[in-house]
């Protein structure tokens, strides 16, 4: 049984005389992966940017479990148990892969303001950062710089990073960007898992990957929800064939 | 790898051996000079704070080692010295909260824009007291008496006898090295530590990263104050130049050619700083200038190059791991 | 106050302002465009202000100063930037500051080595050192007014050459694109030596037409500077625009911060505080506007 976790109304945001985001509603479940699929230029990024709190709306309200939380910063939001990745990896370069989940796991005490707690002797943090690393399939590269990673384990780093913080909406923006094929199945298979007790809104341009595991699909043209539905509705709808999928999809 | 850290404690412990047998072996104006070194040292690493951890770079740190040394000359009568005790953590409380206003108004600003802004605000204080006739104008302030010690009757130490006033300030340098290698791997410093290398990242993590800069800004000013103080204490006058932005860009210097960012980098910049002003200022003439009144061209020389040729700082060449 | 002392206040504000903005937009000019912080931008306005004293000396008058003055300050920028400034283009803004603060020891004890620390005063060109009658009693200098003059008139050519030619294009793309105007066959290393250049001419020739009026001492370069932050922290950075409303705005407020007197209570906040003003504006900007009046995010 699943409920809507995040629900957003008539979104908007525009950048100078540009909309990148136009009245845009959707919902997301918990249990569910939500794709947001479109062309280049959609607004897919914008849309995530708004409701990690990176980017003020313009216009349109966002509700968090019944809440409404428009407006929000972005650590307010990561606090509410909103995380992100980001598309263009954002990690922090010059430290350990596990001093990057470790960081993100102690996002999660209740303060960090504490000038003698040595950070590295905090049990429950360190447990959660390890248990992170471990779903992500990082276990054996903790101690690798992260700059010094492959560009597909920097990906998973970011996921890993955002599972530390114990969220129960993910917010994935083009997860597989830049992997391998290899790569890419090892990361569907986690997402598939991790749909399992979270709710999760994925940007995503691999079609398989979203045909794969998306429940719900929403389709975004100029900013605008060209459609939203199941993956057959969406694979089967004409206007969404003639924006974007191609017939040869079909 | 291994025998490095080992190496830099086995140096350092030899440091504080050679340093607290120095009074003891040299005569007056070295163990006078080791102690303004060791002052110095304690303002590098304020500053350090905000501009090796925190990525913060101030101009305008000056501001918070001056007013520190304001409070205590207004709080010095013209025939005793004012209490230790009291005057030191009211010089030290002064200069966090000036850094609690102006960091409040300057954190909201980032890269350029807070350099500027820092330089600014440190200059409008500068202004303040050369321009009105508070404090002195741009005379300033003597303090005739250094702080007297007397707590309850008993005299730990006699801060007129220079060799107390030098231990006073090794133990409190010492004690601040511990408190801040401490503060690098606590809690607070590790997001300290993140919001230097990615602050956007540690929004997104959840972290409220105004208010961990703010705290660094407010502590880096305290840690100012207390070098003030001594500061003042030791030359027995303060004025305006205390705040000037020529002492927040020696501080700056101390810290890059120190070593950004390591625990002690920023005390070795202050000694190496200071050495080499007393060994220009004794330059003879070369043709036909006289290089020892000219000496800050030399250091201005040496300020380029190590810009140019040395972003990383001494410390980081010998081995001291970064965070 | 009556109508002919705020009329010269007035004018001493806009002629204080437009030198100012003269001084910032080369500043502003250099970060915005080279991303580089000049802290020695005043030192190059002392500079300015040196060299018309001694030129003037040799050459007899400010006329012939004012033109062999700007060639000097032209090449001396291109030097600087050939041989320094050119290498922090890859460094971050801390090796910046440093090396611009070790700048100014140099240009400051080098002053001081080849001029000497004394004041000194410029004799106002005979051309110029009439004055204009407003009142009976008031008259106001007409070689202020030139000041104001030349600097809207280069504010004026500024303006052309970044916003209609090619050259000033290049400028602003240049800012947003290395890259892409490097890709272009633009040679980029030559743009960032002519901005250099020009931030530099800019401040000495401020200081060069300055110099009647606010005479040549060592410390000339320090107080400006940080005048010149102000400006730019208010009008943002990279903004001509706002280089000249930031220092217009601190030209009125510094100049009759100076001359109005203000009470509060029993205390005489102005003109006793008026030193001050200029950095409260910047304040109230700062908790306003972070990026400044016209400022992209830095």
């Amino acid at each position: 049984m699943s409920e809507i976790i995040l629900r957003t109304h008539a979104l908007s945001r525009h950048f100078g005389g540009l909309a990148a985001l136009a009245d845009v509603s959707l919902a997301c479940e918990t249990r569910q992966v939500h794709a947001v699929i479109g062309p280049n230029g959609a607004g897919k990024s914008t849309l995530i940017n708004v409701l990690s709190g990176d980017l003020p709306p313009n216009a349109g309200e966002v509700q968090f479990h019944g809440r409404d939380i428009t407006g929000f910063s972005a650590d307010q939001i990561s606090q509410l148990g909103i995380a992100r990745s980001y598309q263009k990896t954002n990690l922090f370069p010059s430290f350990t892969v596990f001093e990057n989940c470790r960081l993100a796991a102690q996002s999660r005490l209740p303060s960090s303001m504490h000038f003698f707690r040595p950070a590295a002797a905090q049990a429950d943090v360190n447990a959660r950062a390890r248990d992170a690393l471990s779903q992500a399939g990082l276990a054996g590269r903790s101690d690798i710089v992260a700059s010094e990673l492959s560009h597909g384990e920097q990906r998973q780093v970011e996921i890993a990073m955002a599972l530390a913080t114990r969220p129960c909406l993910l917010l994935l923006d083009e997860p597989l960007a830049g992997m391998g094929t290899e790569e890419s199945m090892r990361i569907v298979s986690l997402l598939r898992e991790l749909a399992r007790d979270h709710a999760i809104l994925l940007v995503e341009h691999d079609m398989d990957a979203v045909f794969a595991i998306a429940h719900t699909l929403t389709v975004m043209v100029n900013g605008r929800v060209l459609a939203s539905g199941t993956p057959e509705q969406i694979r089967s709808s004409r206007a969404v064939q003639e924006a974007y999928l191609g017939v040869a999809n079909a | 790898m291994i025998t490095r850290p080992r190496t830099v404690t086995l140096v350092a412990l030899l440091l504080l051996i050679a340093l607290v047998l120095l009074p003891l072996l040299a005569e007056k104006f070295t163990v006078q000079f080791a102690t303004r070194i060791l002052i110095m040292a304690l303002f590098a690493m304020s500053l350090n704070l905000l501009v090796g951890s925190g990525g913060l770079v101030s101009l305008g740190h000056a501001a918070f080692f001056g007013i520190a040394g304001y409070c205590l000359a207004l709080l010095s009568p013209p025939d005793h010295g004012a209490n230790f005790w009291t005057s030191l953590p009211l010089s030290m409380m002064a200069a966090g909260a000036l850094a609690l206003v102006i960091g409040a108004l300057v954190l909201r600003t980032s890269g350029i824009y807070f350099i500027m802004a820092t330089l600014a605000f440190a200059q409008m204080l500068y202004f303040l007291l050369h321009d009105t006739g508070i404090a002195g104008g741009s005379d300033g302030i003597y303090i005739y008496v250094r702080p007297d010690a007397n707590l309850f009757g008993w005299h730990p130490f006699d801060l007129e006898k220079f060799r107390d006033f030098y231990f006073v300030v090794l133990s409190v340098f010492v004690l601040v090295l511990i408190f801040l290698g401490a503060l690098r791997a606590s809690l607070f410093g590790r997001v300290i530590a993140g919001i230097r290398v990615n602050e956007r990242r540690m929004r997104s993590l959840g972290f409220a990263t105004l208010r961990y800069k703010l705290v660094c800004f407010v502590l880096a000013g305290i840690l100012a104050g207390l070098a003030g103080y001594f500061s003042a204490a030791q030359f027995g006058v303060v004025n305006p130049d205390m705040l000037g932005w020529h002492l927040s860009g020696a501080a700056l210097m101390m810290v890059i050619l120190g070593g950004m960012g390591t625990l002690a980098g920023p005390a070795l910049g202050a000694a190496v700083m200071l050495l080499l002003e007393l060994g220009l200022q004794s330059l003879p003439a070369a043709g036909g200038i006289d290089l020892g009144k000219h000496w800050q061209l030399p250091m201005g020389i040496v300020i380029v190059l190590v810009a140019l040729y040395l972003p990383a700082g001494i410390a980081r060449r010998f081995g001291e791991a970064d965070e | 106050m009556d109508l002919s002392t705020f009329l010269i206040q007035l004018l001493n504000a806009m002629q204080y302002g437009l030198l100012l903005f003269l001084l910032a937009a080369g500043l502003t000019l250099i970060f915005g465009i080279m991303g580089i912080i000049n802290l020695a931008h005043g030192s190059f306005y002392m500079v300015g202000a040196y060299l018309a004293w001694s030129l003037s000396m040799q050459l007899g008058s400010l006329w012939l100063a004012i033109p062999a003055g700007i060639v000097l300050s032209v090449l001396l920028g291109i030097a600087l930037e050939w041989l320094l400034i050119r290498r922090l283009y890859r460094l971050g803004h801390l090796q910046q500051v440093l090396l611009t603060y070790g700048l100014i020891l140099i240009v400051e004890e080098l002053r001081s080595i080849i001029w000497g620390d004394e004041v000194h005063g410029v004799p106002v060109p005979q051309l110029l050192s009439a004055s204009i009658p407003l009142t009976d009693t008031l008259s106001y200098p007409v070689y202020r007014v030139w000041i104001s003059a030349v600097c809207l008139l280069l504010a004026l050519l500024l303006y052309v050459l970044i916003q209609r030619t090619r050259l000033g294009m290049t400028i602003r793309a240049g800012a947003s694109n290395r890259e892409m105007v490097q890709s272009l066959g633009i040679d980029i290393d030559l743009l960032y030596r002519f901005v250099f250049a020009l931030g530099v001419a800019l401040a000495a020739f401020a200081g060069m037409i300055a110099a009647p009026v606010s005479s040549v001492f060592p410390g000339m370069g320090n107080h400006v500077l940080i005048l010149c932050f102000v400006v730019v922290v208010i009008g943002g950075i990279g903004s001509v625009k706002g280089a000249l409303i930031g220092a217009l705005l601190i030209g009125l407020v510094d100049t009759f911060g100076k001359v109005i007197e203000f009470k509060v209570g029993n205390f005489q906040l102005l003109p006793q505080l008026s030193g001050m003003s200029v950095y409260l504006l910047m304040a109230a900007v700062l908790l306003w506007r972070p990026a400044g009046l016209f400022g992209r995010n830095a």
